[in-house]
């Protein structure tokens, strides 16, 4: 997919804005990038759900916010719980055209939120869960979560941490939920269109979300954009779909399953100032990780085997 | 004794967090299970840091619920232990502090208090959570809680809060606020000679006669740890002195409960910590803990230049509560004053123990410290001038 042609799609896009000016978000913040690219794509009938995270703060404080949408923000563990009931008493009323949007960071998903999460999507619960991730907990001041990857420094893995990521779509696939996705901001129109595919979905649908973090991941707040696309060419993270258990790649992730075709990790790696501390080792480590889940992708993808 | 590495000897200009950590680790503390949190996480982060360096663990667990149930487990497994956290992490910790008070696990839990109900105000002090503390879990029990008032004693009151959980073998809080966890202040902090630091008490029996609850003449039992030889039973369900669980049986949990709630009521004397200035004479008694106090010596001194004979009693415990020695107060003064960051908590306590005195209580929430001056105003008020 060409870069002008994403242009010329986005400008396809609504007019209408419902993350409106004025919000609190550190400069270059991929999550609000995605989170208006969000309201875009589904419009205003939503009710969001956030639990504890950067996102119930980037509103901004009363008398103001930044949402024209209904909001309800909860406890930090409740996400997939407070949405169940949301879900129930609407489709109750008969109201049956409004989309219930969970909307939480990683530490909300992988850490304290994936027991209520677990819960609601084994009941099937009939909503949209976004992880938007990125790889710490951003709103306390950067630290580990159950998302950060191996090696990257955090104020509580003052060393690195020691520990690879949890493979969070592949856990919600053992749920056997209808639909499940990765997206990034870099990617508008792919995120757009999963977006709107999993709306016209029944049941628990969970789209797990890059959200690039110069604060965070210690780079320049102008690269967000290009560090989301980094992270997709070189492969460190993949757009992929699985849809009724199906297993398909997107792209331009689609095109990268030969190794050849991926840069280098090490270009996504050395602009991030959280992963300064890592040895040529670790490096290899981390690159070999990465082609090994490749493999497990080509496979999916090429035998449309049951995930 | 702990190495020098240990201990930080020296003057710092230090956040009431970071004290917090070192007091920790000067008290011998060995293991830190944490969650991020406002305005705590500076103690996890410190922790982090500093726990490499001591040979010592720390976790960033999936939740606060996790982390309460780590230092429980930690320290039947032999070691000091500690978490922190702020309102929301605290009621989340409940289940698991009961679980804590049953099993007489000594461990460390510091609360650094934000606004609240729910999310409230994370990045503002508060002093709501002062009767969560005594009884956010379900059930009839007693804990130790000390409030302190500067950096200095969010060090200094850290190793007393392990010194009392392993004297006591209880959950132990540092009742701190989001205001002194996040200031800056000058901390001496002592060579580690100068240090008291309590371990918690061993059998002194062979396996085959040891009775795990089976308490000394001071209602505490002494705790064999995992590793040590001793096969120990740990149960949160009715247990009998050794132990198994009798869960249908009243005279075992008649037995039990009334000796976990008779044991700090029962020692307050040896646990019991108060501050007095100016109470000789005093007419008007003002009652404080935590941060509140600091400006409450400043109005009783005010009141004292405006010819008023008013006085301080600040609590650095404040639970087991002072009791006796508010009502000595009580008998002594015309009138008391109590302020606290809240919309009246501590100032039921000191009614129901100040009988007859009257009691005036001066709530403040949203954010702010008292004034001087309006400490000062109200010492006039109950003082009626």
């Amino acid at each position: 997919m060409g870069e002008t042609k994403i242009i010329e799609s986005i400008k396809g896009l609504s007019k209408e804005e419902y993350l409106l000016k004025g919000h609190i978000a550190c400069a270059g913040c991929g999550a609000t990038i995605a989170l208006r690219l969000l309201f875009k794509a589904l419009g205003n009938r939503v009710i969001m759900v956030i639990p504890a995270c950067c996102s119930s703060v980037i509103p901004g404080p009363y008398p103001y916010t930044s949402f024209a949408v209904p909001v309800q923000n909860i406890i930090f563990e409740s996400t997939g719980a407070t949405a169940s009931g949301v879900v129930a008493a609407l489709r109750k009323r008969g109201i049956n055209d409004v989309t219930v949007v969970g909307w939480a960071g990683d530490g909300g998903t992988f850490d304290i939120g994936i027991q209520a999460l677990s819960g609601a999507a084994e009941r099937g619960t009939d909503f949209i869960y976004i992880c938007y991730d990125n790889e710490a907990y951003g709103n306390t001041g950067v630290q580990r979560s159950g998302a950060t990857p191996y090696g990257a420094w955090t104020t509580t893995t003052p060393t690195g941490k020691k520990e690879r990521k949890k493979d969070m779509p592949f856990i919600m696939a053992a749920h056997k939920i209808p639909y499940i996705a990765t997206a990034c901001p870099s990617y508008p129109i792919d995120f757009i269109r999963k977006l709107r595919k999993a709306r016209e979905i029944k049941g628990t649908r969970f789209i797990h979300l890059l959200a690039p973090c110069p604060t965070g991941w210690r780079y320049d707040a102008s690269k967000t954009v290009q560090m989301g696309r980094l992270a997709v060419q070189t492969g460190m993270w993949v757009l992929f779909e699985i849809e009724y258990g199906r297993f398909k790649l997107n792209p331009p992730s689609d095109e990268l399953i030969d190794k050849a075709k991926r840069r280098p990790l090490e270009e996504y790696l050395t602009l991030q100032g959280r992963f300064r501390r890592l040895g040529e080792e670790d490096i290899q480590k981390k690159q070999k990780w990465v082609d090994e889940d490749w493999e497990r992708y080509r496979r999916y993808h090429q035998t449309m085997c049951l995930i | 004794m702990v190495s020098q590495r240990e201990v930080l000897t020296g003057k710092h200009l230090m956040q009431g967090d970071v004290a917090c950590a070192e007091g920790a680790i000067a008290a011998g503390c060995k293991f830190f299970a944490g969650y991020p949190i406002t305005p705590a996480t500076e103690i996890a982060e410190r922790m982090a840091r500093r726990m490499i360096e001591v040979n010592g663990m720390f976790v960033q667990m999936e939740d606060e619920l996790a982390s309460m149930a780590a230092i429980i487990g930690a320290s039947w497994a032999g070691a000091k232990a500690m978490t922190a956290t702020s309102g929301p992490g605290f009621s989340l910790m409940q289940e698991n502090i009961g679980l804590a008070v049953m099993t007489e696990t000594p461990c460390v839990v510091v609360n650094v208090m934000r606004g609240a109900p729910s999310t409230g105000q994370p990045t503002e002090g508060a002093q709501q959570d002062v009767m969560q503390s005594k009884w956010g879990s379900h059930g009839d029990y007693s804990i130790i809680a000390l409030a302190p008032a500067s950096v200095q004693e969010m060090f200094d009151l850290t190793i007393e809060c392990f010194n009392l959980a392993e004297t006591y073998r209880a959950p132990t809080f540092l009742l701190a606020d989001g205001f002194t966890g996040h200031l800056w202040e000058r901390v001496v902090i002592p060579s580690p000679e100068e240090i008291k630091i309590v371990e918690r008490k061993k059998p002194v029996v062979s396996p085959d006669k040891y009775m795990p609850f089976k308490p000394d003449e001071d209602l505490v039992p002494p705790m064999a740890c995992f590793g040590e030889g001793y096969c120990v039973h740990v149960t949160g369900l009715t247990h009998d002195e050794l132990g198994y669980p009798k869960t249908t049986d009243p005279k075992v949990q008649h037995k039990l409960v009334n000796r976990l709630c008779e044991k700090m009521r029962k020692n307050a004397n040896r646990i019991v910590r108060t501050y007095e200035s100016m109470l000789e004479d005093a007419e008007v008694a003002v009652i404080a803990y935590g941060i509140p106090s600091r400006a409450s010596l400043n109005a009783v001194k005010k009141a004292r230049e405006s010819g008023i004979k008013a006085g301080l009693l600040r609590l650095v415990t404040v639970w087991p509560f002072p009791e006796k020695q508010i009502e000595e107060l009580a008998t002594r003064v015309n009138a008391i004053v109590v302020p606290e960051m809240n919309c009246g908590q501590i100032v039921r306590e000191v009614e129901r123990v100040a009988k007859e005195t009257p009691v005036h209580l001066l709530s403040k929430i949203g954010g702010e410290l008292h004034s001087p001056s309006e400490i000062f105003e109200a010492i006039r008020r109950a003082a009626g001038i």
